[in-house]
């Protein structure tokens, strides 16, 4: 039988952007019985789960982590971290596990740690994809076996199986690969028993951090109580508030649907839900209901590199040249063709004018009445190879600051670069090219946990 | 009247790198009102401002919440080489400029 009552603290909506450490100390006062942050996201592009690179430096992960770690060894309670290192892929984890040992090594900590790779063979998804068993997430590209092989890192999204059975094998540090926000804070309430439609609900909430109080922003921590029929979310900063209104409201944030969302564990219904306030600060949910999944599935990731990339960002003021940015970005284009044709590759390459000021931000352009004073131009070649790139970008450069047209004045340049050297590279550019449902059998199968002592 | 003047919150964001989520987030019952009857916000008046194939609008009205949601296809994902904006945390607009008195 579960205990009537589970407190749990949400740290922060993303581990490393930051929470006041002061908090952290308050919270610890409620007793929780974990500490849970989400590390990861799809949001920041490709690039990071292609190239197994973290989007938030190493050094922001060690001082969020450090806090967390610390206090939830003092209190002996487990700390779980979902998605690590970002993209939450082999590389990822391994950098995310460095940064924990280097802590637990300065603090002289003893834990057991589980961690849970992400990965998923290639084999297994194109055996998958070749008994019908794969389907696009959404307005998603069919899935070939060629983007299946294309990929550099390909991970899925396990739910809160593998996390129990760390925690089951009596982990105090749960270091998770790629995961379902959801299965981050809902894994410990559903081992212990609370109802599974609730530990989700509780979770949606909790993953973002303080986003669903007043005033928002998800860089803060959350205290979720859970109870047998109900759970109570309040803000720890004592100046931030939960409303009914701003709790039922976050079941909007990046979600298709307010009414519901889908798990692995089945679909949370909301439509039911209801939202109290229980002080001025707290707010009960309770009527969340879950129907459980015809057949269970997980959501792979994968991102295959298509190019490198360099850019040069200038800017203008001259009205001649802002009226006449197409006809010299035409021209920009014909002469920087022309000046490659001999290059092999060269037609690989792919030149973007993003005229900020202007349309750069909006694919479709803007009505304008007048044309803007000035104009930011950001100049984006991806190519096959880093030199292709960069000599596309270095005559895009050069042309369009010397490009004439009808009527022009400013006949000693076009543009103003604020930077010497004026190009830079981007790197490796990836996209997403899985994006797909897997229906599998056995989750945990899938995604076998690791144990080790740390520290003896 | 715009609709970003109307609107108490008019956001948007990636819902995965192949979706894009628009929500609009009303002050009032009467405010929201004067949104779900503007034309301009039927599915294909907003496929047509933004250049998507007829049909692949979603839009919902959750009165409980005061909001409206609107949902697509990117018509590039998120981050690929053609793309502007990663996150989608700008692409409001066009649909924020426009006019819902407009019959």
């Amino acid at each position: 039988m579960p205990t009537d009552e589970l407190t749990y603290l949400s740290l922060c909506g993303m581990l490393g952007y930051g929470y006041p450490e002061e908090n952290l100390q308050r919270a610890m006062q409620a007793n929780p019985a974990f500490i849970a942050a989400d590390n990861g996201s799809t949001d920041p592009g490709p690039y990071y789960l292609g190239s197994g690179t973290g989007f938030v430096r190493p050094e922001q992960i060690r001082r969020d982590l450090e806090l967390a770690l610390v206090a939830a060894r003092q209190a002996n309670i487990p700390l779980i971290i979902g998605s690590a290192g970002g993209a939450g892929a082999a590389p990822h984890l391994a950098a995310f596990r460095k940064i924990l040992l280097e802590i637990a090594q300065c603090h002289g900590l003893r834990f057991r740690l589980a961690t849970i790779p992400a990965d998923v063979d290639k084999a297994d998804v194109l055996q998958a994809l070749d008994a019908g068993r794969i389907s696009p997430c959404g307005p998603v590209p069919p899935l070939t076996a060629e983007r299946v092989r294309s990929c550099s890192h390909l991970v899925g999204q396990m739910g809160t199986g593998p996390i129990i059975q760390a925690l089951r094998g009596g982990a105090d540090v749960v270091v998770v690969g790629r995961c379902c926000d959801t299965a981050i804070f809902a894994a410990l309430p559903m081992m212990r028993g609370f109802d599974p439609a609730l530990a989700m609900h509780s979770a949606k909430i909790a993953e973002c951090g303080t986003l669903c109080a007043t005033p928002g922003g998800a860089n803060d921590s959350l205290l979720i109580t859970l109870r047998r029929d109900s759970f109570t979310v309040r803000p720890v900063a004592p100046e931030k508030r939960c409303l009914p209104r701003t709790v039922a409201a976050h079941s909007l944030y990046e979600q298709p649907s307010p009414h519901e969302f889908i798990e692995p564990e089945g679909t949370v219904d909301l439509r039911d839900a209801t939202f109290t306030a229980e002080d001025k600060r707290s707010v009960r949910v309770s009527g969340t209901r879950l129907i459980p999944p015809d057949v269970h599935t997980v959501k792979l990731e994968g991102a295959t590199r298509v190019g490198y990339r360099s850019i040069t960002l200038a800017g203008t003021r001259d009205p001649g040249v802002i009226a006449n940015l197409d006809t010299i970005e035409q021209a920009v284009r014909t002469k920087t063709r022309a000046m490659m044709t001999h290059m092999p590759g060269a037609d690989s390459v792919r030149l973007r004018f993003l005229r900020y000021g202007l349309d750069g931000v909006s694919e479709q352009a803007a009505k304008l009445s007048s044309l803007p004073q000035e104009v930011g131009l950001l100049i984006d070649a991806v190519a096959d190879t880093p030199e292709l790139a960069d000599t596309a970008v270095s005559l895009a450069r050069s042309t369009a600051l010397h490009q004439p047209f009808d009527g022009r004045k400013t006949t000693a340049g076009n543009l103003a670069f604020p930077f010497s050297p004026s190009d830079f590279r981007g790197g490796e550019v990836y996209e997403f090219a899985v994006y797909h449902l897997m229906e599998v059998q056995d989750e945990v199968a899938l995604f076998p946990v690791h144990f080790e002592e740390v520290g003896s | 009247m715009k609709l970003y003047d109307l609107a108490d919150v008019i956001r948007s964001k990636n819902a995965g790198p192949f979706t894009l989520t628009i929500d609009v987030l009303f002050a009032t019952a009467e405010d929201m009102d004067r949104a779900v009857c503007a034309p301009l916000l039927a599915p294909d008046a907003i496929a047509k401002l933004y250049d998507a194939e007829p049909g692949s609008i979603a839009v919902h009205a959750f009165r409980e919440v005061l909001a409206l949601k609107i949902t697509m296809p990117r018509a590039i994902s998120s981050g690929a080489p053609a793309d502007r904006d990663v996150y989608g945390s700008q692409q409001h607009f066009p649909l924020a400029d426009i006019d819902i008195d407009i019959p």
